[in-house]
């Protein structure tokens, strides 16, 4: 689809408001305005809260990230075949993916989330050998099925990505890699794969902060990240709105992270043109 | 209730009559679309306003957008949904006891419209704004030499001539805006994803529910799929192919 890019652009902020010319005299004004506002709501609501609180909410972070990164990395890894099948693969392959990617992509990401949780982890307990099996005490546990149910989202989500940068790849470079006596196997490790990469690379910032948006969802399954230490503090100290604006914050400072981490890796990546 | 103990699915769980739960399920189906449906005209219409206001607006107005699509697109959609629930209804109370009213009851449908429409607002701004800079500026120019005034350019060129750039980034945004109304399960709206787990939770067969409930959502985006294949065939009608 050729509005993929533009659509996660629309959803994921992927790039910082530019500074040039920032201080104009209206910008003054609204930032004057911005910090009375801000002024109010640290002078006005209730903040005793935070410090009892800090270690917990800086781990909730940590498993925030920690199921960011390794659910993105992961999710990768599984779009690259199911990119590359769509594009070379036998046709009972090619069905199995893109059937795979519809209905990942047709349903909601809480639905699949839940499926897997209550779902499968109803199942699990009726089989004997899987309870003996050395899996177990992890499937007891909430944050296998959040990892599975967000790397499955992801994988399905980029693999659409990359069946399009591995369809994108000149054909013209693979002529003259296999003119050059390149085996299938080399073709692809040297050529193919490099540039699919490249290709797709500019859509992975956004995905990364997509993906980003979608982890407070595995607090439902009563994985403990920063979202549940905040629901967590918004029970225990009856405020309704100091968390969730803290929250919001965080949330905030993640994504500009996200977003100046992946510019400097993008400065790091020689391009010519596009 | 009648189960066949061979079977390994109980079947009958659907039914629609009330012994099952397939009528309780395809009410929370009608609750999703309602909500879908509302929160992305809203979404539209503050769209609209919003790519006009961050193209043609004035400084102040351009910088207040900016702000309110940056901080949506930052921040996750279950967080602002619950911001946005609380405040929302909180606010609509206190205004209405300032005019001097009691404190009005807020249905959950009008909350659920609200907030998905504030999001989707900021989505379809940007949207939106990429498509109007895809109309050539001479067209606009050309308008504008023959003395039409800034709504009637808006109306009879820059609209018309967007669509078809607009089209497959607003058809994606329906899509989402369909699976976002999953979210408001979180708040207790009772839609699809909500009636689901309760079914799912007071018979047990969590499996059933859920898979039942995957099938509706992807009979929705397939059909939405459908749908706008056609509309997108009949705006693109006249153009170029492209690819």
């Amino acid at each position: 689809m050729m509005s993929e890019g533009s659509t996660i652009d629309a959803m994921a902020l992927t790039e910082l408001p530019n500074r040039q010319s920032f201080f104009k005299p209206h910008r003054i004004a609204l930032m004057a305005i911005a910090a009375i506002m801000v002024f109010c709501v640290v002078w006005f609501m209730r903040w005793d809260w935070v410090p009892e609180y800090g270690g917990r909410l800086l781990s909730g972070v940590g498993v925030t990230l920690l199921m960011l990164f390794s659910t993105c990395i992961l999710g990768f890894l599984f779009a690259l075949p199911i990119g590359l099948v769509q594009v070379t693969g036998p046709w009972p392959l090619k069905m199995l993916a893109k059937g795979f990617c519809t209905i990942i992509r047709g349903t909601p990401l809480l639905l699949q989330l839940w499926l897997l949780y209550y779902g499968l982890g109803s199942l699990f307990p009726q089989f004997p050998a899987i309870r003996d099996s050395f899996l177990w005490p992890y499937l007891r546990e909430a944050w296998p099925y959040g990892l599975a149910a967000l790397t499955i989202s992801f994988a399905a989500y980029e693999g659409e990505v990359m069946r399009g940068a591995f369809a994108g790849v000149p054909a013209g470079e693979l002529e003259a890699a296999r003119a050059y006596g390149m085996s299938r196997w080399k073709v692809f490790r040297r050529i193919w794969l490099p540039r699919a990469i490249h290709r797709a690379l500019p859509t992975l910032n956004g995905e990364t902060v997509l993906q980003l948006k979608s982890t407070p969802l595995v607090a439902t399954i009563t994985v403990i990240d920063v979202y549940a230490v905040i629901s967590k503090i918004r029970q225990m100290t009856y405020l309704t709105y100091e968390p969730l604006l803290l929250l919001a914050l965080i949330y905030l400072c993640l994504t500009a992270i996200l977003v100046v981490g992946f510019r400097y890796l993008e400065n790091k990546i020689p391009t010519r043109g596009a | 209730m009648a189960t066949d103990p061979g079977s390994l699915i109980n079947w009958s769980l659907l039914a629609l009559d009330p012994p099952g739960w397939g009528g309780v399920l395809l009410g929370g189906l009608l609750n999703s679309i309602k909500i879908a449906v509302g929160g992305y005209a809203l979404g539209l219409t503050l769209g609209t306003g919003g790519a006009f206001g961050k193209l043609y607006g004035g400084p102040v107005l351009k910088d207040l957008l900016e702000v309110y699509t940056t901080l949506v697109r930052a921040i996750p959609e279950l967080v602002l949904i619950l911001l946005l629930y609380y405040a929302g209804t909180d606010l609509l109370n206190q205004l209405m006891s300032a005019i001097g009213y009691g404190p009005v009851d807020i249905s959950g449908l009008a909350a659920g419209i609200f907030v998905i429409g504030v999001v989707q607002g900021a989505y379809s701004t940007e949207v939106l704004r990429g498509a109007i800079k895809a109309v050539p500026a001479g067209q606009i120019e050309a308008a504008r030499a023959f003395g039409m005034s800034p709504a009637q350019i808006m109306r009879r060129v820059t609209l018309p001539a967007m669509l078809p750039h607009a089209i497959p980034g607003l058809s994606n945004l329906w899509l989402i805006a369909t699976k976002d109304t999953a979210l408001l399960a979180v708040v207790g709206f009772s839609e699809l994803t909500l009636v689901t787990r309760q079914a799912a939770g007071s018979t047990k067969a969590y499996l059933l529910f859920f898979c039942a409930a995957g099938a509706l959502y992807l009979t929705l985006t397939l059909v939405s799929n459908v749908i706008i294949r056609i509309i997108e065939a009949r705006a693109r009608r006249g153009m170029v192919a492209t690819a």
